[in-house]
């Protein structure tokens, strides 16, 4: 197994977080610090074992590549395109950092990205997203994943928008797991302000394979969440499983929209929504479930409502005040 | 000896939807003392530990509570539990993502790991395979149970309600339970044990027998033994029905009010 270079790095495997131009120095120690707000460790980001990538607005502004792993990146207009590789049977010891980002208070972020992670290989990919002075900011990622056949990626993706609420987040994800292969992807938004939030995520999923879908997000003030999933469990076996956990207080919204089809003789879809609403906050939550074939099953489960008052009394029971019971709860839940 | 009073509940009353399930209760709990309360099922043991815990929907009309000498009658959970006053629940709650380490801190007035770790092993569990699990479904029911207690021991309380601790949890645990109650009141925790299994009040100081939502009987555990296995085993097939629904057809208020069991 060999890595492409970069297009924005050193040939070198080992090369250390190469920084393209010295100038963006500073740029590049702000979005690591905002990247530490985002829950990210920035020392893996200097670690020549871990492969990496930091984008700030439409700069690449650091890549570091290991064997097996490659990782195009191409500056566009408002944003980056990139193409990130593990190649067939590379099991990659410790997960690939993103970090995703922008330090002005408004601007248009367009993260264009295609992963295709070959055949038996196995990957983690941790992403922090942070804006932590956004006030106009549109941050829009647009995702093709492929998981080939008994390959695995598991992708984790962590946002951090600071206090003001002023950004609009669109992720969209289109996935193809083949025969065997799964993707575990969580998205978690907990820290700061949501702003408006609309994922959007269709996975295909073939014979065996697996799809674990997992969102969190916590809205307050006038925030907007919006969830919508598709899982299309098509081949034999097929497993699929959506997870959505929000809590959203305030004038916040929440719309968690997910269909599972079950498509194929043993496919096995579940969704599972749990959303905790105070104040004058609104949740929604609409499971569509679809089969095509009378061996596969698909179920769904949610919950919606106020935190469960016995769960409250028994942390109050140990001496805390309702309010820091209600967030231990909630923290509990999404965190 | 008065001055040794830490809980004292006085003519207690209280009505839930469709049932009086409190009908004038008295009890005392002393310093140091492991109280048993005895009682079939529907007597009105949980709904007591509720009223005197402060749960809502539980506040006594008429009737005071008095804890340490302070009136709590309207105290909030929260006041009740500062002021060292707290409850191992009958079924625990579950806490989604809540780590075990985290749910035994939160009662801690100074949290220490050397602390949590005994709690739990007083409980045994191993603190290597529990510390770092969350408090939610992928436990048992007897997990969660053994963590409720460990809970309760950690936080160091004036006085612990424990709601059916026997319950839900295998036989081999039940000397381990027994002898962290005798524990915690070594370590200066009154006790208020609420079982069903007379066997559970040889960890006992004192016992009183609940029945029909009043106090009926108080005395040594052994007293208070007997005077269950006498008169109210016999009426155990009655007092498993919901005493005040009409499938009991009105037998057991004739056994409660009545004094039938006499």
């Amino acid at each position: 197994m060999s890595s492409q270079p970069s297009s924005h790095a050193e040939p070198s495997i080992s090369s250390v977080l190469q920084q393209r131009d010295p100038a963006w120095a500073r740029e590049f120690e702000a979005i690591l610090k905002a990247y530490e707000q985002a829950g990210g460790k920035s020392d893996a980001l200097r670690t020549p074992r871990v492969a990496s990538a930091v984008i700030s607005g439409n700069q690449v502004l650091a890549v570091n590549l290991i064997e097996g792993v490659n990782i195009e990146a191409e500056e566009l207009e408002s944003g980056v395109r990139a193409r990130i590789t593990v190649a067939p049977g590379t099991k990659v010891d410790y997960p690939v950092h993103l970090c995703f980002g922008m330090i002005p208070t408004e601007g248009l972020q367009e993260i264009i990205s295609e992963f295709e992670i070959g055949e038996g290989a196995e990957v983690g990919f941790l992403a922090h997203c942070t804006f932590p002075n956004a006030e106009n900011l549109k941050h829009v990622m647009d995702a093709h994943v492929h998981v080939g056949p008994d390959a695995t990626m598991r992708y984790s993706e962590g946002h951090y928008h600071g206090p003001a609420g002023g950004i609009e987040v669109l992720p969209t994800t289109h996935a193809q797991v083949d025969e065997g292969g799964r993707l575990e992807s969580e998205f978690s938004l907990v820290h700061g302000r949501v702003g408006s939030l609309e994922i959007q995520f269709e996975a295909d999923v073939a014979d065996r394979g697996v799809v674990e879908l997992v969102a969190k997000a916590y809205g307050s003030a006038e925030d907007r969440i919006k969830v919508n999933e598709v899982v299309r469990l098509n081949g034999e076996g097929a497993r699929g499983l959506t997870k959505t956990r929000v809590a959203v207080r305030d004038q916040a919204t929440s719309e968690i929209y997910t269909t599972a089809e079950g498509n194929a003789p043993g496919a096995v879809g579940h969704m599972d929504c749990t959303e905790i609403v105070r104040g004058s906050a609104v949740a929604r939550n609409v499971p569509v479930v679809v089969v095509r074939d009378d061996r596969a099953r698909v179920t769904h489960e949610a919950a919606i409502g106020s935190v469960s008052r016995k769960e409250l009394e028994t942390l109050m029971a140990r001496g805390l005040e309702e309010e820091e019971a209600v967030d231990i709860i909630i923290r509990g839940m999404i965190g | 000896m008065e001055n040794d009073v830490l809980l004292r509940v006085e003519d207690v009353w209280l009505q839930r939807p469709g049932a009086e399930v409190l009908r004038g209760v008295n009890l005392t709990v002393r310093q140091g003392e492991v109280h048993a309360l005895l009682g079939l099922n529907g007597s009105g043991k949980t709904s007591l530990a509720l009223t005197l815990m402060g749960a809502n929907g539980y506040k006594p009309e008429p009737g005071r509570i008095l804890f340490d000498g302070q009136d709590i009658t309207d105290a909030s959970v929260t006041e009740r539990a500062r002021l060292g006053l707290t409850l191992a629940w009958q079924e625990p709650a579950r806490f989604e993502g809540l780590p075990v380490a985290d749910y035994l801190a939160l009662g801690m007035k100074k949290p220490e790991r050397g602390r949590i770790e005994e709690a739990l092993k007083a409980v045994a569990l191993s603190p290597l395979s529990y510390l770092g699990r969350a408090v939610n479904d992928a436990l048992s029911g007897g997990e969660r149970k053994r963590i409720e207690l460990a809970a309760v021991y950690a936080m160091q309380p004036r006085l612990a309600i424990l709601d059916e601790p026997d319950s839900g949890v295998d036989v081999l645990c039940i000397g381990d339970i027994m002898a962290l109650i005798r524990r915690m009141a070594d370590e200066g925790t009154s006790v208020l044990l609420i079982t069903h299994r007379d066997e559970m009040t040889e960890a006992s100081d004192t016992a009183s027998l609940m029945c029909g939502g009043a106090i009926v009987q108080t005395g040594t555990p052994a007293e208070t033994r007997d005077y269950f296995a006498q008169r109210c085993r016999p009426h155990g097939d009655l007092l498993g029905s919901q005493p005040w629904g009409t499938e009991a057809g009105g037998t057991y208020q004739r056994v409660v009010t009545e004094g039938v069991c006499e």
